[in-house]
């Protein structure tokens, strides 16, 4: 098959020449099932496209042809920017449309009754339109769909939902072929398997890797701090590079990252380069204006954070600085693609550690690239809360029958081995609650109707359930405006971190200094501050782990006598961690003590990756409540668990117990955060906890309350409700059984080696910086709240005065 | 464990669940009980909650009952959380309603959420005196020793560097505001405009918990 003859003419006119594996694309365009596997910048989004324009042609009849879907929306409206050019200038009828949460009522509207010949969409507002009763209208004729970068949908539970919506398109359509578009990854079978449409394959077309990345350790004559996460000590030596450079984008891992960094970039941007901040936590408008700012070239530097990780052509970037370890080799991988969009040339890419502990995890990194050893985890069967959310889409869409949902579900590849009874589990908790009491049973959300078919009790339910489509958890976020009428907005900040702030203080957002006024209808109010100073915005963004590969590889570097690989500075604070503390060794297990931030501190460098870690934390602070040394909370790293609490352990060998901690596991599943946390996300998926009501969202800390006591009720009268196998389902994904533990302790033994230190040590400090810390609600804080009435009632001086009356 | 306080010279214990015992009157007072609210959301086409809460709030007052050994109790109005929705509930729980009734002097003050009488056992009142207490479901501005429910007061408190919050008491000079006590209940924060106005400036909380304890309230 070739292009459109108008379209290879405005191709030729500038001196474009198709790939290989875009041809190949072409050539197998009949396949069912095709995935792609190419490199960043090969082109594989027109790969995608290609015949799709070819079938088109320059006449199409009117009707949907292709669906592409994109994890962001943002990538949904750039590819339309980018097709649509080529289209118009090669005098192509066809109509791209692009469909996401931005796009507006009567666009969406029209685009129901009217759809365009290639509908750009994600996969949230596509499952939204298979819920409407004209889905089958909408999606007559569809001939392709395509997934462009489906590595990172397949990592998520955004990934299950979108095939499960892919099955029932199939449905519709039965000659429906799918098209996966994927960066370079560890494992493209599994992916493949994801795509196919079971029990059809999908077949897998590999383009050339291109040459290998050119990418180094940034060079800079100031040492890295201990820890911390703000690489201050390196802008000097970035803005160098954005000198030397035509457009550069700096990676950052977190939003606060992100922001502290920009700030900095600023204050000492004598010369006014151009430069912008993007991150998925400023609003909109800011970041539309610094896309089309970097579009249009005006910019020499963009600080952003995973949300430019996708591919969004952003023109000319000749360097890629990543701030922060990478954390995860496939996403560094990922990222350095982002420089030289030209095929088959290097590109160019320099890590900035932020700490003495990132120097470590770079150069580890930096060898995990040469050697090409990506990492990745796989993944288990998909989840039954995404189910359960589908089976009530379905429903919206009408009447249904529960054999043929069952086998369209089963077509999904991550549901191909999901049993009829795990089906119908699924379809009663959705019909009733699934409650060991049917107490409510004549209210129930879903009935069967004489004819068998299921369908909704009440049709008005149909708009709540819409409201509540997607499986996104977002950290609950709170708007910041401006104070005043009218005042324009500037982001989002976590809603913790809102609770935290009181009147006067001031934080960082879109690089800006704001002064907190007041919360207001749930949105933080802030004004203008001219001081220099702020109080640092904590929100987190996206938290990464280290990978258990790279873990490793660190591990096994501090075995070293010297270290001539890594920088002096790092060296030497390796060699100061042996001198007054000791090294994390192989087949040993270190532990330090020390007190620290008014708490007595615990750390228990076990490396056995991040899920494991804090399966440990879990269960040594339920330990340590037994033994009354009151724990506050901890926080796992995929190198270490990191305990505070009100008392000193003075011997941990006690702690681990084999036989003790093996025995606290069946409690563990009982009142833990992360527990409760796991619940709440899966409960919300699975359409029992209503996020959106009639438009209006309620507070997370509402969502909190409520979710944490309906898992306390179902744990007491219902533990083995749905809902509660779907959280310990998930709950070993997410935290790894304790057979990683079980092995840990096997392979360590009684080499327990425990330092008791005056203070913080060298190797500690990064910990103190980790996000996710998980708190541990015990007697520290009876303890803590005693202490705290006491100061309260001196200070009222109502401890001298009898109580009123 | 209660926090033992004095109002109008009423001696009056607050237990850590929320409730409220007075010995004096061998009386347990409780407010804002909400049987039913699973079966009201379910009712209304919403998702279908747990219906635990209707028995774990029923353990909750055996137990208070069990420890108390009051002869005497007072729902302070909204225990049911729809006018009809106690007949809806299972069986085995109005027999358990019907249990905890029996030998006992029970009194069901109206709240917003369940106006008049019941298909339940026990007298049916809009507010009820005894001594220098007067009980009802909402406080009014010129109630003097008024107990009251309504508001599911609860206090926050941030305890060096991390934050807690308990369902509470809320006491002044004239008035004296209940916890809710029944499970899937939210509440109010004291901060809130309705209780910081309502409260006068020297109120305190009495926080439920292991320890029942009374702080300035929270502003």
């Amino acid at each position: 098959m070739q292009p459109p003859p108008s379209l290879q003419h405005w191709f030729d006119a500038r001196g474009w020449q198709i790939h290989p594996h875009q041809q190949a694309m072409l050539d197998r365009a009949q396949e069912p099932a095709l995935l792609l596997i190419a490199p960043t910048g090969g082109g594989k989004t027109l790969a995608g496209f290609l015949p799709t324009l070819a079938e088109l042609g320059a006449k199409p009849p009117p009707g949907l042809h292709t669906i592409y879907v994109s994890p962001l929306k943002a990538l949904a409206a750039d590819i339309k920017r980018n097709l649509r050019l080529p289209v118009t200038e090669a005098g192509l009828d066809i109509r791209i449309e692009d469909r996401t949460g931005d796009t507006s009522s009567h666009v969406k509207r029209r685009q129901r009754a009217d759809p365009p010949h290639i509908l750009l969409t994600t996969p949230e507002s596509l499952a939204l339109l298979t819920s409407y009763e004209d889905a089958p209208r909408i999606f007559a004729g569809v001939q392709r769909v395509v997934v462009d970068e489906i590595h990172a949908l397949a990592e998520s539970k955004r990934g299950d939902q979108l095939m499960l919506a892919l099955a029932r398109l199939s449905t519709l359509c039965p000659g429906l072929r799918r098209v996966g578009l994927s960066a370079t990854v560890d494992d493209p079978a599994a992916i493949a398997r994801l795509l196919a449409r079971h029990p059809g394959t999908c077949a897998i077309l590999t383009a050339d890797p291109g040459p290998d990345p050119d990418i180094q350790m940034l060079v800079t004559e100031q040492a890295p701090p201990w820890s911390g996460g703000g690489a201050a000590y390196a802008i000097p030596a970035v803005l160098e590079q954005v000198r030397q450079h035509k457009t550069t984008l700096i990676f950052h891992n977190t939003r606060a990252q992100a922001e502290i960094f920009f700030h900095n970039l600023w204050l000492a941007n004598e010369d006014s380069l151009p430069i912008g901040i993007h991150h998925g936590s400023l609003d909109r408008a800011q970041r539309e204006k610094v896309e089309a700012a970097m579009v249009a070239g005006q910019l020499r530097a963009i600080v952003c954070t995973g949300s430019l990780d996708l591919g969004i052509d952003w023109g000319d970037v000749d360097l890629v600085i990543q701030v922060g370890a990478p954390k995860n080799v496939k996403r560094l991988v990922q990222r350095i693609g982002r420089a030289n969009h030209r095929y088959n040339a290097p590109s160019k890419a320099l890590l900035v550690p932020a700490n003495r502990f990132e120097v470590v995890e770079c150069v580890a990194a930096l060898d995990a690239v040469k050697a090409h050893d990506l990492d990745g985890d796989p993944r288990g069967p998909g989840p039954r809360d995404v189910l359960c959310q589908h089976i009530l889409i379905a429903a919206c869409a009408g009447p249904f029958d529960a054999d043929q949902l069952y086998a369209e579900m089963t077509s999904a590849g991550a549901y191909a081995a999901l049993t009829r009874p795990q089906f119908d589990d699924c379809l009663q908790f959705c019909a009733t609650g699934g409650y060991a009491l049917r107490a409510y049973d004549r209210w129930q959300r879903l009935l069967q109707r004489d004819d068998g078919l299921w369908q909704l009790r009440d049709p008005r339910s149909a708009t709540r359930i819409r409201q509540n489509i997607g499986t996104i958890q977002d950290t609950d976020t709170l708007k910041v405006k401006w104070r005043g009428r009218g005042g324009g907005n500037l982001g989002e900040v976590e809603e913790s971190f809102a609770a935290s702030l009181t009147k006067g203080d001031t934080f960082l957002i879109g690089g800006q200094i704001v002064r907190y006024e007041g919360l207001r209808d749930l949105v933080v109010e802030v004004s203008r501050d001219p001081g220099k100073k702020p109080k640092i915005a904590t929100f987190m963004g996206t938290k990464f782990a280290t990978s258990t590969q790279l873990s490793a590889r660190i591990v096994n570097m501090f075995q070293q006598d010297s270290w001539p690989d890594l920088p002096p500075h790092t060296a030497q604070w390796l060699a100061l961690q042996r001198r007054v503390s000791r090294l994390p060794e192989p087949g040993r297990l270190l532990i330090e003590s020390f007190p620290h931030d008014g708490r007595q501190q615990l750390v228990v460098y076990g490396f056995a990756g991040r899920n494991a870690m804090q399966t440990l934390g879990l269960l040594l602070t339920k330990r340590m409540e037994e033994m009354g040394l009151a724990p506050m909370g901890f926080v796992a790293s995929d190198y270490a668990t990191l305990i505070w609490g009100l008392d000193a352990v003075t011997d941990p060998r006690p702690l681990f117990d084999l036989d003790a901690l093996e025995a606290g596991l069946d409690g563990w599943l009982a009142g833990n955060a992360v527990m409760k946390r796991t619940f709440r996300a899966s409960a919300t998926i699975a359409g029992l906890i209503e996020r959106n009501l009639g438009g209006q969202r309620k507070s997370g800390r509402q969502a909190t309350m409520s979710s944490d006591i309906l898992y306390d009720t179902l744990l007491k009268y219902d533990p083995d409700h749905l809902l509660m196998q779907i959280t310990r389902e998930e709950a070993m994904r997410g935290l790894v059984d304790f057979a990683r533990i079980r092995e840990m302790a096997a392979r360590v033994g009684d080499r327990i080696d425990h330092v008791t230190l005056e203070r913080i040590s060298p190797l500690s400090a990064p910990l103190f910086l980790e996000p996710g810390r998980v708190p541990v609600r015990g007697s520290a804080d009876e303890r803590l709240l005693a202490d705290e009435v006491a100061r309260l009632m001196d200070d009222s001086g109502l401890s001298q005065v009898d109580t009123p009356g | 464990m209660s926090y033992a306080f004095t109002f109008h010279d009423a001696p009056l214990f607050a237990l850590p669940s929320g409730a409220l015992h007075w010995p004096d009157r061998d009386l347990l007072v409780v407010s804002d009980l909400h049987f039913g609210k699973s079966a009201r959301a379910a009712r209304h086409g919403g998702a279908a909650l747990p219906p635990y809460e209707t028995r774990e709030t029923l353990l909750r007052l055996e137990t208070d009952l069990d420890t108390t050994q009051a002869r005497h109790v007072l729902c302070l109005g909204d225990s049911f959380d729809a006018p009809d929705i106690g007949a809806a509930l299972p069986e085995e729980e109005q027999l358990w309603i019907t249990r905890l009734q029996a030998g006992r002097g029970w009194t069901w003050i109206e709240g917003n959420h369940d106006p008049g009488p019941m298909n339940l056992g026990g007298s049916h009142l809009a507010q009820l005196t005894l001594g220098p207490l007067t009980f009802r479901h909402i406080a009014t501005d010129t109630g003097r020793g008024e107990v009251s429910g309504h508001y599911h007061p609860k206090a926050r408190l941030a305890l060096r560097g991390r934050s807690l919050s308990r369902p509470c008491f809320l006491l002044d000079e004239h008035r004296l505001i209940l916890p809710a006590y029944g499970a899937y209940t939210g509440g109010l924060f004291t901060q809130s405009a309705p209780l910081a106005t309502l409260m006068q400036p020297k109120a305190q909380a009495i926080l439920t918990g292991p320890t029942p304890c009374a702080i300035p309230m929270p502003r």
